[in-house]
């Protein structure tokens, strides 16, 4: 209420009491009343406005608490799932890798050895008896490779199905990547409703940076994004 | 030839002796971090080293520095391979007097480039 708009009605008002005139006196004190009840309810508004978003904070508090408490432990048990789920399909794989290597190798010589007898063989360079011996090596290269390539199909069945790992990872990490997000909307409410101020200063980095994130790691153009640029750094120091 | 791997992750050091084999070296061993790698190179008859930098316990530039510190370590060639990318750290391990620097992921056949020239400016 202005200060003019205060005045001009005591003015009226001393002006009606004056002039006896009830009536307007009446009207008058009304309309004051009016006005000053209008400041209160202003004020009652603004205060409950003030209780709203205290409750409202409480209610963030209480989110981040039991955040704190079940989610974050429970999404930790989750990444170490994680872990171990990707250790064991790797060390699987490289066991059959390790496993069938040898196979493989074993299967290329055979065929290579059996190659060149078998070249000497259409060159008619060879005697009977060794002849002889070739057939039966033949014979037993067919009856090995079948077995070992048996194997080798048994293997990357394995190493297949080592993979299904991905779909369950994948639901895991979707999984803690929502709660993050969570936590990230709850603590920015709170410190909204705090009044600090976001300012976005970048944490001194303290610890190794580790793999560089595509998109994430490599805005500040200080980021090696291949072996070929990693070279290139270091013959341009003399490498 | 006697190689020494170092990685905290066992699928790694797995991944590197297979491809070290692939390339004909078969003498390899193992270690975890820099605090057990030390020793088996104070021991000696380790003629190269493999080495990630971030592990715990000590890591692969701190590992590279205390073998450069070492008078009788202090030729062994070093190949880094690792995650770490920024410029600033390649360039540490540089001046750290790193031999080669692969980051991962890589190729076998970054792997074998890198190996060979090391030893080409070794032999040369």
């Amino acid at each position: 209420m202005s200060k003019e708009r205060r005045l001009a009605l005591a003015k009226k008002l001393v002006d009606a009491l004056e002039h006896d005139d009830e009536m307007g006196v009446e009207g008058l004190l009304n309309e004051i009343d009016a006005l000053r009840e209008n400041r209160l309810f202003q004020e009652i508004g603004r205060l409950t406005r003030q209780l709203h978003d205290t409750m409202a904070s409480f209610t963030v508090d209480s989110k981040i608490t039991s955040m704190t408490e079940y989610d974050i432990p429970d999404a930790k048990e989750r990444l170490k799932y994680v872990m171990t789920m990707t250790e064991e399909a790797a060390d699987k794989t490289l066991n059959v890798v390790e496993e069938l290597m040898p196979v493989s190798q074993q299967l290329n010589h055979q065929a290579k050895e059996l190659q060149d007898k078998w070249s000497r063989f259409l060159d008619r360079e060879m005697p009977y008896q060794e002849f002889k011996d070739m057939s039966q090596e033949l014979s037993e290269h067919f009856q090995s490779s079948k077995k070992s390539l048996e194997d080798v199909e048994q293997g990357l069945n394995d190493i297949l199905m080592a993979q299904s790992f991905q779909d369950i990872t994948g639901q895991i990490i979707r999984r803690v990547i929502t709660l993050v997000q969570d936590l990230e909307t709850s603590m920015v409410e709170m410190i909204r409703l705090s009044g600090a101020s976001l300012d976005h200063q970048k944490l001194e980095e303290t610890e190794l940076p580790g793999p560089a994130v595509p998109g994430v790691d490599d805005k500040e153009g200080d980021v090696a994004h291949s072996q070929d640029e990693v070279d290139d750094l270091l013959s341009s120091l003399g490498f | 030839m006697k190689i020494l791997i170092v990685d905290d992750f066992s699928t790694m050091r797995r991944i590197v002796k297979n491809l070290l084999r692939d390339l004909g070296f078969t003498n390899t061993v193992e270690a975890d971090d820099g605090k057990s790698a030390l020793p088996i190179l104070e021991k000696g008859n380790i003629d190269f080293l493999v080495t990630d930098w971030n592990m715990p316990g000590m890591t692969g530039i701190d590992l590279l520095k205390a073998v450069r510190a070492d008078p009788n370590l202090a030729d062994l060639p070093v190949l880094m391979v690792t995650a770490e990318a920024k410029r600033e750290q390649i360039i540490m391990a540089a001046q750290a007097g790193v031999n080669g620097y692969v980051i991962k992921p890589f190729t076998a056949a970054t792997l074998k480039e890198k190996i060979d020239k090391i030893f080409e400016r070794i032999d040369g």
